[in-house]
C-alpha cells in the first residue's frame, strides 16, 4: 500500500486513489462547516476556533463571497483556499464579461470542481485539501441552492449539509431536524446543526446569511447570541414539556 | 534572366576583378567549424550545392558599385542604370498601395438585409443576390442563417465567413445548452461570436452580422462585424443596399404594428433597396421570431413584386402612327 501513494497519477491495485483519499483526510481534520437551504435564505455557518488575543479577527474570514450573489464556506487546508477562490472569483468575472450574464450556482460549482479534478490527473501536484459548500441564488430563476465539493472534484446539490470536524454527527442531526424553512428558521436550524459539536457560545461560531435581495451579511456576535439564547430557551421548554409529560404518565400509570 | 545576363557581362568586362571577393563566403575557405568526415557520396553533393550556390549568388552587383568609385563607376552607370520604365504610382509607399489594394477588393458588403424588434417579435429580411464586382453570380443564396431553432443570423459581406462563423457559433450555443441546461441568451450568442470576429481582428474576416433571436428577457438584436464591434439595437440593417432599406424602413416603422404589417413593412424595404442598388436583388426572404422560435414568413422574387407594387398601366396613345398611303 505505501508503494501507490507517492506519486498521485496512480491508481492502487484495488482501484483507490491514495492521494486523493489522504486529501479527504485532511478536509477531516478542518474545522466544522455548515450549510442550509431554506425557500428564500441560504445561510453558512463555520466553526471558528477561539482567536488568539493579539489576532486581528478581521483578517480571518472564513466565510468568503465569490460574487454579490454566490458565497463560499470551506473545511481543509485554508491556503488551498485562498487559491481556490481566487480562481473562482477570477472565472465568475470572465464569465459575465463573455455571456453578459451573472455565473449560476451550479456553473461555478462545476468550476471548481473542475479545478479540483484537475489536480488528480496531473503530474506533480497534490489535490487541493479542501471541501466546499457553495451557496446562492440564480440570476434569473431567483431560486437559492446549495452544493458541495469535495477533493476529488465531485459535486452535488444539499438541501443542508455539513463538512469538516464531527460533520458525520451534524450530518445526522440535520437529517432528523431538517424541514423546510425560510428567514429565521434557517438560521437556527444552521446554528443548532453547529451547536451540537461546537462549544456553546456565539463566541465559537460564524454565520453568514443571503438572501436575493440583501445577498451576503455575515450575523455580529451579538445576533448570534441571541439567537443562541433562543434555541437554548427553546430545548429548555422542549425539555420541561417531555419530563411534564412523562410525570403525568408515570402518575398514571 | 536579367540579373544572369548582368552577372555574364559584368564578369566578360572585369575578369581580373576577383571571384573570390564576392563569392568568397561560398568558396571553400579555411572553416572555424569541426570538420566533419564526410563519404564520398556526401563531399560531391555538397560541392554541387556550393557550385549551385555560386552561380546564383548575385550579392556582388550591389556591392561592386558601391565599391568601386570613380571613373569606372561612370561607365557603368549606363549599364547598371535603373529601369527606364515609370514604375506604377503608389510603389513608393507601399503600405498606402497595400491599404488601396485592400479597398478595391472590399466588396463593401454588396447585399440588403434588414432586421427590427416590435411588440410581436423580431423580423428578419434579406435579398439573395451575390456579386463579384460587376458579375452576378447568384441569384438564390441563402443569407438569413438559422443559428437555432429560436434565433437566426443575416449574411453580408463574405458569404464563407459568415456561413462557417455561423454554423461555429450554433455548435457553441449548444454546447452552452448542453453545459449549462438552458439556451444562451442572444447577448451571450452575440458576444461569443463578437470575442472570436475581434480575435481574428486584421485577419480580412469580412462579415456584418445581424443575430437575432427571443430569449429569457424577450426579443434580442444585435449587430456584430467582422472589426469587432458589436452593438444593441432596435432596428439595423447592413450591406450596400442599406441606406435604401433605412429610408423605407424608419419611415414606416412602429413599435405596435402587427406581424402581417412587419411583414410588408420588411418586404417592402428590401423591395426597394434591391431597385436601386445593383448588388442586391433575387429573392427577399422575411422571416418573424416569436416566443415559439423563427418562421419563414415569405420568399417573393423581385420583379415580380415591382409589378405588384407598381402595375403596367396602359398608357393611351395620343397620336396614332398611319401608314402613308400608297403613292
Amino acid at each position: 500500500m505505501a508503494r501507490y501513494d507517492r506519486a498521485i497519477t496512480v491508481f492502487s491495485p484495488d482501484g483507490h486513489l491514495f492521494q486523493v483519499e489522504y486529501a479527504l483526510e485532511a478536509v477531516r481534520k478542518g474545522n466544522a462547516a455548515v450549510g442550509v437551504r431554506g425557500s428564500d435564505t441560504v445561510v453558512l455557518g463555520v466553526e471558528k476556533k477561539s482567536t488568539p488575543k493579539l489576532q486581528d479577527s478581521r483578517t480571518v474570514r472564513k466565510i468568503v463571497s465569490l460574487d454579490t450573489h454566490i458565497a463560499l464556506a470551506c473545511a481543509g487546508l485554508k491556503a488551498d483556499a485562498r487559491v481556490l477562490i481566487n480562481r473562482a472569483r477570477i472565472e465568475c468575472q470572465s464569465h459575465r464579461l463573455t455571456v453578459e450574464d451573472p455565473v449560476t450556482v451550479e456553473y461555478i460549482t462545476r468550476y471548481i470542481a473542475g479545478l479540483q479534478q484537475k489536480y488528480t490527473q496531473s503530474g506533480g501536484v497534490r489535490p487541493f485539501g479542501l471541501s466546499t459548500l457553495i451557496v446562492g441564488f440564480d440570476p434569473y430563476s431567483e431560486k437559492p441552492a446549495l452544493y458541495q465539493t469535495d477533493p476529488s472534484g465531485t459535486f452535488s446539490a444539499w438541501k443542508a449539509n455539513a463538512t469538516g470536524r464531527n460533520s458525520n454527527s451534524m450530518r445526522e442531526f440535520l437529517e432528523k431536524n431538517y424541514k423546510e424553512t425560510s428567514g429565521k428558521e434557517t438560521i437556527k436550524l444552521a446554528i443548532r446543526a453547529l451547536l451540537e459539536v461546537v462549544e456553546s457560545g456565539g463566541k465559537n461560531i460564524e454565520i453568514a446569511v443571503m438572501t436575493h435581495k440583501d445577498g451576503l451579511r455575515q450575523l455580529e456576535e451579538a445576533e448570534i447570541d441571541e439567537y443562541v439564547a433562543e434555541i437554548e430557551a427553546e430545548k429548555a421548554a422542549a425539555e420541561a414539556a417531555k419530563k411534564g409529560g412523562g410525570a403525568s404518565t408515570s402518575a398514571s400509570s | 534572366m536579367l540579373l544572369l545576363v548582368f552577372g555574364l557581362s559584368f564578369l566578360s568586362f572585369f575578369p581580373s576583378l576577383s571571384l573570390s571577393q564576392h563569392f568568397a563566403p561560398t568558396r571553400t575557405k579555411p572553416h572555424h567549424r569541426i570538420s566533419v568526415s564526410l563519404n564520398l557520396k556526401q563531399r560531391k553533393q555538397r560541392e554541387e550545392k556550393r557550385r549551385m550556390m555560386m552561380k546564383l549568388d548575385t550579392s556582388g552587383l550591389e556591392s561592386f558599385s558601391a565599391a568601386v568609385p570613380s571613373a569606372m563607376a561612370a561607365a557603368e552607370d549606363q549599364l547598371f542604370a535603373p529601369p527606364s520604365f515609370d514604375l506604377p504610382a503608389g510603389c513608393a509607399d507601399f503600405d498606402k498601395f497595400q491599404m488601396e489594394a485592400k479597398q478595391t477588393l472590399k466588396h463593401a458588403k454588396g447585399t440588403t438585409t434588414l432586421a427590427f424588434i416590435f411588440n410581436q417579435g423580431v423580423i428578419v429580411a434579406a435579398d439573395s443576390r451575390a456579386s463579384m464586382g460587376g458579375y452576378i453570380s447568384s441569384q438564390s443564396v441563402k443569407k438569413i442563417i438559422e443559428i437555432n431553432p429560436y434565433m437566426l443570423g443575416t449574411m453580408a459581406g463574405g458569404a464563407a465567413d459568415c456561413q462557417f462563423w455561423h454554423r461555429n457559433l450554433g455548435i457553441k450555443c449548444r454546447l452552452h445548452e448542453l453545459a449549462n441546461k438552458r439556451r444562451i441568451s442572444v447577448t451571450g450568442a452575440s458576444k461569443l461570436l463578437a470575442n472570436i470576429l475581434y480575435s481574428y481582428r486584421g485577419m480580412g474576416l469580412s462579415i456584418g452580422t445581424m443575430i437575432a433571436g427571443w430569449d429569457e428577457k424577450g426579443p434580442g438584436l444585435y449587430y456584430v462585424d467582422s472589426e469587432g464591434g458589436r452593438l444593441k439595437g432596435n432596428r439595423f440593417s447592413v450591406g450596400s443596399g442599406s441606406p435604401y432599406a433605412y429610408g423605407v424602413l424608419d419611415n414606416g416603422y412602429r413599435p405596435d404594428m402587427t406581424v402581417e404589417e412587419a411583414h410588408e413593412l420588411a418586404r417592402r424595404a428590401i423591395y426597394h433597396a434591391t431597385f436601386r442598388d445593383g448588388a442586391s436583388g433575387g429573392v427577399v426572404s422575411v422571416y418573424h421570431v416569436g416566443p415559439n422560435g423563427w418562421k419563414k414568413l415569405s420568399g417573393d422574387d423581385v420583379s415580380e413584386l415591382h409589378y405588384k407594387y407598381y402595375p403596367v398601366q396602359p398608357t393611351p396613345v395620343e397620336h396614332e402612327m398611319v401608314d402613308a398611303p400608297p403613292a
